[in-house]
């Protein structure tokens, strides 16, 4: 049976990963690739880089930091962030990465998702969708978003895009799995957006990864279950040592949900 | 020496990675000439069927490649590396593949019993054949990583070692048991990804390259011996 995957996403800034870590004994904390080996070890099941660089020797940079981790990292391995084009897919890809993420650039030129998916096929293309709750909106301005509306920039600019109609569209266009952040959950630790996450599933036949939220184990097993997701990923839960992947696989395990232990 | 042939698929350089972390003997090559005189030979695949068995096909490699194989030297094929073992593919019926063995590669089907997802990505079980030789000394139904949506189905192998079909050294189950990885002879291939599946993918690439090793070193045995 498909094991459902726990993944471990970290923010990388010109080849250093910005967000303390202080659980793990290692040489160099900052170092991507120590730090996406500690994680394998862990039990991890695939690593994000999140590349939050601003220079212009970015592509450069990620692609540096891919491949010192691909050389000892043997798990799948995905970087998104300020990939705009056909060629920064494949500076990142050539050096050892999996898949890509794109955001952004989706949005602004979806055929971006057709271009990356004909290239290195869909299984290396992610598409990730950053949403926000409209309940406080008025029932007919509602509509157009289907109750999520999807926001670009990092979350500061909004569009005039519905979640889940933007999935099924990113599936159609070629992505082979949706990255999905409720921006309403990021950084609460009160548990994942299960309502938006299971809306977003039903809506596509790819994966979906379901992101924003992880304070707990439990939140975990609620998103693989009522949530529909396929996979969770978190970043400071780990980092900062308050749920261990090698735990929290033997609570998924625990409660029925199938995992790689 | 395992000869690893670059066509451009995307796993190359993890392949070359997990080659180098076990420090195996390899040179990675797109020349024909190479292929030719390889002693093994190890067919990566990310991407698209058509498009590597058109770049195969400007390389000159397919007529010699299928020669090495059948030549008898080890061989791996991952993921698309083992489709091109076969007639051909769903994914590019237009292309032939190596034929080495007969049948064709299968699109998982649109509607994926219990809303199963395509592609099949992600982390799932082994159920290994208790006479393979490349999952030799490996835990039992150990997970490893697929990303795929051709699949080999199951009539393409034989669960027990049968004439001119290759073993199904493994199956895995989605959405009905399909052929994980297979062997005939010095002929392997791995539908997951051996060089993302962690240690135990680790453990497979290291059992091909230990055969490889054993094989080279029976042949310049007997090389001197002839001498």
């Amino acid at each position: 049976m498909l094991a459902k995957r726990v993944i471990a996403c970290l923010d990388v800034k010109d080849g250093r990963v910005v967000k303390g870590i202080n659980f793990l004994e290692l040489r160099d904390a900052g170092d991507p690739a120590e730090l996406a080996s500690a994680y394998n070890l862990e039990g991890v099941d695939e690593v994000v880089f999140l590349d939050i660089t601003a220079s212009h020797e970015r592509r450069k940079l990620i692609a540096e930091t891919v491949a010192r981790t691909a050389q000892k990292v043997f798990i799948p391995l995905s970087v998104g962030g300020g990939i705009r084009s056909v060629a920064d897919a494949r500076a990142i890809l050539t050096s050892g990465a999996d898949k890509v993420s794109v955001n952004t650039a989706a949005v602004e030129r979806p055929a971006l998702i057709t271009e990356l998916s004909e290239e290195f096929g869909a299984q290396a293309v992610i598409l990730a969708i950053d949403a926000r709750r409209e309940c406080e909106r008025p029932v007919e301005l509602q509509s157009s978003t289907s109750g999520w509306r999807v926001f670009t920039y990092g979350g500061r600019r909004p569009v005039e895009l519905s979640a889940i109609e933007w999935a099924a569209q990113g599936e159609q266009l070629g992505a082979g799995e949706i990255l999905l952040t409720s921006m309403d959950c990021d950084g609460t630790e009160a548990g994942f957006d299960c309502e938006l996450t299971s809306a977003v599933s039903r809506a596509v036949r790819i994966p979906v990864i379901a992101s924003g939220g992880a304070g707990s184990a439990e939140h975990f097993a609620d998103v693989l279950s009522r949530g529909e997701a396929d996979a969770a990923l978190a970043a400071s839960i780990f980092h900062y040592g308050k749920v261990r992947v090698s735990d929290l696989k033997n609570h998924l395990k625990s409660r029925g949900i199938p995992v790689r232990l | 020496m395992i000869t690893v042939i670059d066509y451009g698929a995307g796993n190359l350089r993890s392949v070359e990675n997990t080659l180098k972390f076990l420090s195996v003997p390899h040179r990675v090559t797109s020349s024909a000439a190479d292929v030719a005189a390889a002693s093994a030979i190890l067919l990566p695949g990310v991407g698209h069927f058509g498009q590597m068995m058109r770049s195969l096909d400007q390389m000159a490699v397919i007529g010699v490649l299928r020669d090495r194989i059948r030549a008898g030297i080890p061989y791996l094929g991952i993921c698309l590396g083992m489709h091109a073992l076969f007639e051909g593919s769903d994914e590019a019926p237009e292309y032939a593949g190596l034929g080495i063995f007969s049948g064709s590669v299968r699109r998982f089907p649109e509607n994926m019993p219990a809303g199963l997802k395509v592609p099949h990505m992600g982390w799932n079980q082994l159920h290994l054949a208790p006479t393979s030789r490349l999952f030799a000394g490996m835990t039992p139904q150990p997970f490893v990583y697929f990303a795929h949506s051709y699949y080999l189905p199951q009539e393409l192998a034989s669960s027990s070692p049968a004439v001119g079909q290759p073993l199904a050294a493994a199956v895995a189950d989605y959405g009905g048991e399909f052929i994980a990885a297979l062997e005939s002879g010095n002929v392997f291939g791995t539908q997951f990804h051996p060089e993302k599946s962690g240690n135990l993918g680790l453990h497979v690439v290291s059992n091909f390259a230990e055969l490889c090793a054993q094989l080279s070193g029976a042949v310049s045995a007997r090389g001197l011996h002839a001498g």
